[in-house]
């Protein structure tokens, strides 16, 4: 029992300590700029066309569900075009953001852990090696600036989403005006819940990218060990942003 | 010149090197034979530090490679081409793309490239093949991409993990072919694991076989073909225990 709780510490500090070499391998891999800026745009590209649809589809549905909540919890006490207030706070602070990180951690996540899995255990990993490649340089690094850079664009268009959806949802089912739902909308507005929450969403692609190139690359055992990887990725990175999400709420806010 | 001093590897409990000790001159074919799981592959790991023993090294142009750091061990693997047993190809990449990858790595011209691409594909007889991925082709077909993405580096070394093993004996032994030429007209250092003892004797300037972690016999091949080890002979001979 003791042993057991020894071992696990003893694991988990070791875990840290190659968690540490890993990141601090990146920053001497970012000075290979040849190698990793060939790759980014392709990169980015497949992280845009992969989460776009999700991030998108899953703010047009949280965007409608706010304003009917909204609308709900103000019982006529409240003025209505707080309704836009509340669709616009909570999309850009909170759940557009989180949401679509938390979407974006199956995707995206999961898909470079199976890729980067896939590569170790069929030894290509090490074929780039030999080629005298630096697995940090080609194929962590550009996926993990990508996700960094991509996740603001897909977030801030996830709130976009969210909001129209929101709006058009007050015009329908609440008979609110385009004019008051605008004016709820700016009534509270802040610069910061715009840079915030792409902050954000910033720190968590670059979360779950790193998440998932150092799961992957860890991989070991076949096909199984592949698919724990994926797994643990998901896992990882789903409880990262939300520890993330309540740092920064506690730092910044 | 590579030199296995005193070379031990374990994973876990199960030893697999245990004083492995071998010296490859410049310009000679060595080639290493053994049973399944001994360690052959291991062994050849080692030479371009994508294993770390635990204790001994593997001495490649005077340089320990296990001391080396990144940079070093970049240094190192440009003059070093390896072939994997598994062909280890790129799944993302085109068949040109996986031979052109590592000539990126060297300040050479695009055309240089295209060239060199060319003339690796059509001397492991793919030419046709440069825009097909490597999951639309037979594995005999990736094992030759393996061996093009090799020797288009040109290195002065070249690694082989079980070359011939899965092509056909015309093909196998082509590529038996392309091993000889690759020492006698670039002069290439050269190390080659493989089961398939005709091919063994054609390439091989002397022959070590692997057993229980160490050499048992490192001999020319003539000396190898009459050997009065029994461990050796009974391996040559195919005879079952
Ligand atoms: N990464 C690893 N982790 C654990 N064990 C390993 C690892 N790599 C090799 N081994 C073990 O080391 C032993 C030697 O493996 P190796 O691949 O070198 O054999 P080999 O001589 O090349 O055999 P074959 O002729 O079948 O290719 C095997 O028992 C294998 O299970
Ligand atoms: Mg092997």
């Amino acid at each position: 029992m003791i042993a057991s709780i020894g071992r696990r510490a003893v694991e988990a500090v070791s875990a840290a300590g190659r968690w540490g070499f890993f990141v601090a391998d990146l920053g001497r891999a970012a000075a290979d700029v040849g190698t990793w800026s060939r790759l980014l745009v392709g990169q980015m590209r497949r992280i845009g066309v992969d989460s776009l649809p999700v991030a998108v589809f899953i703010a047009a549905f949280t965007g409608v569900v706010l304003a009917l909540q909204a609308s709900y919890t103000f019982t006529g006490a409240v003025p209505l075009y707080f309704v836009g207030t509340l669709v616009g706070k909570t999309m850009m602070l909170e759940l557009g953001p989180v949401l679509t990180g938390l979407a974006l951690a199956g995707r995206v996540g999961a898909t470079m852990a199976a890729e980067l899995g896939t590569m170790k255990v069929t030894e290509q990993v090490d074929a780039l090696e030999t080629l005298a490649y630096d697995p940090q340089s080609y194929l962590v690094l550009p996926r993990v600036l990508a996700a960094t850079l991509m996740f603001p664009v897909i977030v801030a268009l996830a709130i976009l989403t969210g909001i129209c959806t929101g709006w058009l949802t007050s015009l329908e089912l609440l008979h609110l005006s385009t004019a008051e739902f605008v004016k709820g909308l700016k009534l509270f507005y802040l610069f910061k819940d715009t840079w915030y929450g792409l902050f954000k969403s910033a720190t968590f692609g670059c979360t779950i990218a790193l998440v998932g190139c150092w799961i992957g690359l860890g991989t070991y055992g076949g096909a199984e060990g592949v698919g724990r990887s994926t797994m643990r990725t998901v896992v990882y990175s789903a409880v990262l942003i939300l520890m993330l999400d309540a740092f920064w709420a506690v730092v910044l806010l | 010149m590579i030199e296995f001093r005193d070379l031990h590897k374990a994973f876990g409990p199960k030893v697999v090197l245990a004083g492995l000790t071998l010296t490859v001159q410049d310009r000679e074919t060595m080639v290493i034979i053994g049973y399944s799981g001994t360690g052959k592959s291991v062994a050849l790991k080692h030479i371009v530090g994508l294993l770390h023993p635990d204790a001994g090294d593997v001495i490649v142009d005077a340089q320990a490679v296990s001391t080396l750091d990144r940079a070093g061990l970049t240094a190192l693997r440009r003059d070093i081409g390896y072939v994997f047993q598994s062909a280890a190809l790129f799944d993302s990449l085109s068949v040109a793309e996986n031979v052109a990858l590592g000539l990126r790595r060297r300040a050479l011209e695009e055309d240089e490239i295209a060239e060199r691409v060319r003339e690796a594909l059509a001397l492991v007889d793919l030419t046709g093949t440069e825009e097909r991925y490597p999951a639309e082709l037979s594995g005999g077909m990736r094992k030759r991409v393996g061996i093009a993405r090799a020797i288009a580096l040109r290195p002065r070394y070249l690694l082989y993990d079980e070359p011939t093993t899965g092509l056909d004996p015309v093909t196998s032994a082509v590529m038996d072919r392309l091993m000889v030429r690759a020492r006698e007209h670039l002069g290439v250092t050269g190390v080659v694991v493989t089961h398939d003892l005709r091919s063994a004797y054609t390439v091989g300037d002397r022959i070590a076989m692997l057993f229980e972690g160490r050499i048992r016999q490192v001999a020319t091949v003539q000396e190898i073909q009459e050997t009065e080890d029994p461990v050796v002979r009974q391996f040559i001979e195919g005879r079952p225990a």
